[in-house]
């Protein structure tokens, strides 16, 4: 098998906007959570389940977690082409990353769209 | 004065150590590159690069208290003693201060740091305007002597495949370049998860560079025009 360096995937430029604006995405939310937050002070769970009963909020959250997802996956993937230099090691702890990334995601919509 | 040199003899030596050396001076105006002439005078088996003295050919780039610079315009006032001198990092060691540019050179020569242009030549020059010319500003100043590549964590962990500051800001030199026809394969080419995208913008490379130029400004605008014609 020929073992010399290859390069030139011709993709990149997508992760590195999805990254700017996942993180864009999420510092609103936390901008705007915190503000909901402060304005519901003191918070009781009564407070909690009515906020988290409005369908604006839960679009919100949802969102929240998707850019955390995205954001995750393209960091992750980074670490992993940094440091991790066996390419079938990198490979199957990509698959990994993103099977779990995928679980998380599923399993947040039960958590936010649940009752 | 203290110096603390990194010396390593491939021949005669198992692995690099630490080597200490005596200066009886003041460091005045004197820059280091002067030290380490009289240091060589005193024991001449020290191996270092050398030219211009003056700061433009980047021959004795080296990496001086922890960050990488130039000998000969880094002034000896400025440094605490014991002034540590290694090689340039994440290069190989060819022998004391001395490394293989091989690998640097050969990222610099993949971007193709030449103009293309298929139009028959003019009868004088190709002509810019000022504006246009003031593009390549902070660009063409560039003297390779690989500080800012070799102060990249990136290019440590990926010499082979993650073209560097220096190759990427002579990248975005050409596709500034208003002269230039291959605009949209050389972004074809850099658009790349590693060739370009292993730049995670610490701006080491800024921080390192002893002409003051700005290798992640210039990344930020070749990922701006891959944005560009992308969205």
């Amino acid at each position: 098998m020929v073992k010399r360096t290859v390069v030139g995937a011709h993709y990149g430029i997508l992760g590195w906007l999805v990254q700017r604006i996942s993180a864009a995405v999420m510092a609103l939310f936390i901008l705007l959570f915190l503000m909901v937050l402060l304005d519901h002070h003191p918070l009781s769970y009564d407070i909690w389940k009515t906020l988290f009963s409005q369908i604006w909020l839960r679009i919100g959250v949802q969102l929240f977690l998707i850019g955390l997802f995205l954001h995750a996956w393209v960091g992750m993937r980074d670490i992993l082409m940094d440091y991790v230099h066996s390419t079938g090691t990198r490979l199957l702890l990509q698959v990994l990353v993103l099977v779990s990334l995928s679980a998380y995601a599923i399993w947040s919509i039960r958590i936010v769209w649940g009752n | 004065m203290r110096f603390s040199i990194y010396r390593f003899d491939p021949d005669a030596d198992a692995s690099p150590h630490m080597k200490d050396y005596e200066l009886a001076l003041e460091a005045g105006d004197m820059m280091l590159l002067d030290a380490l002439i009289l240091i060589k005078a005193q024991d001449d088996s020290l191996s270092l690069r050398k030219s211009c003295r003056e700061g433009v050919c980047g021959s004795d780039a080296m990496n001086i208290n922890g960050k990488n610079g130039l000998a000969c315009i880094t002034p000896l006032s400025s440094l605490k003693e014991p002034i540590e001198l290694r090689p340039l990092p994440g290069l190989p060691v060819i022998r004391d201060l001395v490394v293989d540019m091989e690998p640097f050179f050969k990222q610099y020569r993949s971007i193709k740091p030449y103009l293309i242009n298929n139009d028959p030549p003019p009868e004088t020059e190709r002509l810019q305007s000022p504006q246009e010319r003031a593009e390549l500003d902070g660009l063409y100043e560039c003297i390779l002597c690989a500080c800012c590549t070799t102060s990249c964590p990136s290019f440590w962990w990926n010499p082979e495949k993650f073209v560097g500051p220096a190759g990427l800001l002579q990248a975005w030199r050409f596709i500034a370049d208003t002269r230039d026809q291959a605009t949209s394969e050389r972004l074809d080419d850099l658009e790349d998860p590693y060739r370009l995208f292993r730049c995670h913008g610490i701006m080491n490379c800024v921080d390192a560079c002893p002409k003051g130029l700005n290798p992640t400004e210039a990344i930020g605008k070749i990922k701006g025009m891959m944005v560009r014609r992308t969205v």
